[in-house]
């Protein structure tokens, strides 16, 4: 890599930005500026999303209170999908172009993901016994997240099999590659088979059949996931950085730093 | 980087990687029967289970059947890389010059034969233990002949992931099983639906898409798999 910086001294500032993101001394430093940011502006947005959710929004004239399950439920479910996807991203880069900062994200990513899906079938079960009279159901969307949960487990279980770091995170960046490949087919297939669950209140491009005064808490608890999902996610790239290049000298040097 | 093979002698060595596959696996004759035997077991265990009503079979069968045969295909996928692996012949295999994505495909044809055609074979066998209506008995077969090519195919890229592993056979259920889902609702649909005697063609139809979509990518995820693995 240095000998192409030397050929070409004068490179787009967006393309050094890249190269320079894939060394791990300054991956490891400039994030390390931005975490506690990170970590705050989700503190600050949940505190503010669940205030406005569990106290401000009204009841549901159905649902009753507990449609404030909602305000956690539905951002995590996006999330759970946003996570999968943003792996089988990082994954195709990490195995076409090799960069080993992205196999560490993209396996970071992983129980994060899988976290988020836990959390979006618990508070789902929860919050259907009361409304549907069952904790479970083998409707569509419970199932294709189920799913999606056993997919997160083969990633992990893959990367944590391989005793090789770097070919337990190519290995486990191609199953997710294929999982994502095969997501979509899953989802449907599911959804013919079995629904039950309600459609959509919140459309991007259409009109939302939702009120202002549920809409606003949801939109903010989504944006402390992504939040909460990038601090999350590059602490635990720096740990295993850490952990990874132990013996390095960049890594002592930052323990001399420290003590 | 290698001796690019002569012209002709890719598909030489497509149909002799597949012959030597057949003769390997008809001289363990035994090894080739546990997965027919294993499918036979399961299936007697579930009239045990649930109680020999001829009704609630026939309601169960194809879900039954299709089960069983994903059990089956999954115990025999290890078999698929596993003994190339160990005593060396995949690297040779790697380095000879050949696409691996082919190489694979040949190794997943051979695979099929030996592991998916006698599932599709003995199907009618299990259909009448299962108490099948014998009306629906071609679509079980049919979905079973579209299906199990799919199953050893998306199989062949779990195998890829795991063959380095002593005990890859327990994670190669977890890393499968999901994406097996389509197929299982698709096939058993359609037998349902001929069943009820409902129309059923679209069901064979999307086996069929994912049979031509698999055939297509499969291979080449199974080899960068392989690749990984060897690596």
């Amino acid at each position: 890599m240095n000998t192409t910086k030397k050929s070409k001294p004068r490179k787009n500032p967006v393309v050094m930005f890249i190269h320079k993101m894939g060394s791990p001394p300054w991956f490891y430093n400039f994030t390390g500026k931005f975490i506690p940011w990170l970590w705050l502006i989700f503190g600050a947005l949940t505190i503010w999303g669940l205030y406005l959710g569990l106290v401000k929004a009204p009841a549901d004239y159905q649902q009753g209170e507990s449609v404030r399950i909602m305000y956690l439920h539905v951002p995590a479910a996006w999330m759970s999908l946003l996570i999968y996807s943003a792996m089988a991203v990082m994954g195709f880069i990490a195995l076409v172009w090799r960069i080993r900062i992205m196999e560490i994200l993209t396996m970071a990513s992983a129980p994060i993901g899988a976290a988020f899906t836990i959390v979006t079938l618990t508070a789902g079960s929860l919050w259907g016994r009361p409304t549907w009279g069952t904790y479970w159901v083998w409707d569509a969307r419970l199932t294709s997240e189920l799913v999606l949960l056993f997919l997160y487990l083969g990633v992990i279980g893959l990367y944590n099999s391989i005793d090789e770091p770097r070919k337990a995170a190519r290995a486990a960046c191609l199953l997710a590659l294929v999982g994502a490949v095969n997501l979509p087919i899953i989802h449907y297939s599911v959804k013919w088979w079995n629904t039950l669950h309600q459609g959509s209140s919140i459309s991007l491009l259409g009109g939302s059949s939702i009120d202002a005064s549920m809409l606003w808490p949801l939109l903010i608890m989504a944006v402390a996931g992504k939040f909460y999902y990038a601090a999350n996610l590059l602490t635990r790239a720096r740990v295993t950085l850490l952990e990874q290049d132990m013996r390095k000298g960049w890594v002592r040097e930052i323990l001399k730093e420290k003590n | 980087m290698n001796a690019i093979p002569a012209s002709g002698s890719l598909s030489r060595a497509f149909f002799a990687l597949l012959r030597r596959d057949l003769l390997l696996a008809f001289r363990r004759r035994t090894e080739l029967l546990f997965p027919v035997i294993f499918l036979l077991v399961v299936i007697s265990l579930f009239p045990l289970g649930i109680g020999p009503g001829p009704q609630l079979l026939a309601r169960i069968a194809p879900g039954v059947i299709w089960i069983a045969a994903l059990l089956a295909t999954v115990i025999s996928l290890d078999a698929l890389f596993r003994s190339d692996f160990e005593d060396g012949t995949l690297e040779q295999f790697v380095i000879s010059g050949h696409p691996l994505t082919l190489i694979a495909l040949a190794k997943i044809i051979a695979h099929w034969l030996v592991a998916g055609l006698p599932i599709v074979l003995l199907s009618p066998l299990l259909a009448l233990w299962m108490n099948l209506p014998m009306e629906s008995l071609g679509v079980l077969v049919l979905t079973l002949a579209l299906g199990t090519p799919i199953l050893s195919l998306i199989g062949s890229i779990g195998v890829g992931l795991t063959i380095s592993l002593k005990k890859g056979g327990q994670l190669l259920s977890l890393l499968v099983f999901p994406l097996y889902v389509p197929i299982l609702i698709i096939a058993t649909a359609a037998v349902m639906a001929s069943s009820d005697s409902l129309p059923y063609t679209q069901f064979l139809g999307l086996l069929l898409a994912g049979l031509i979509t698999s055939v297509t990518l499969a291979p080449f995820a199974a080899a960068a798999a392989l690749k990984i693995s060897l690596s």
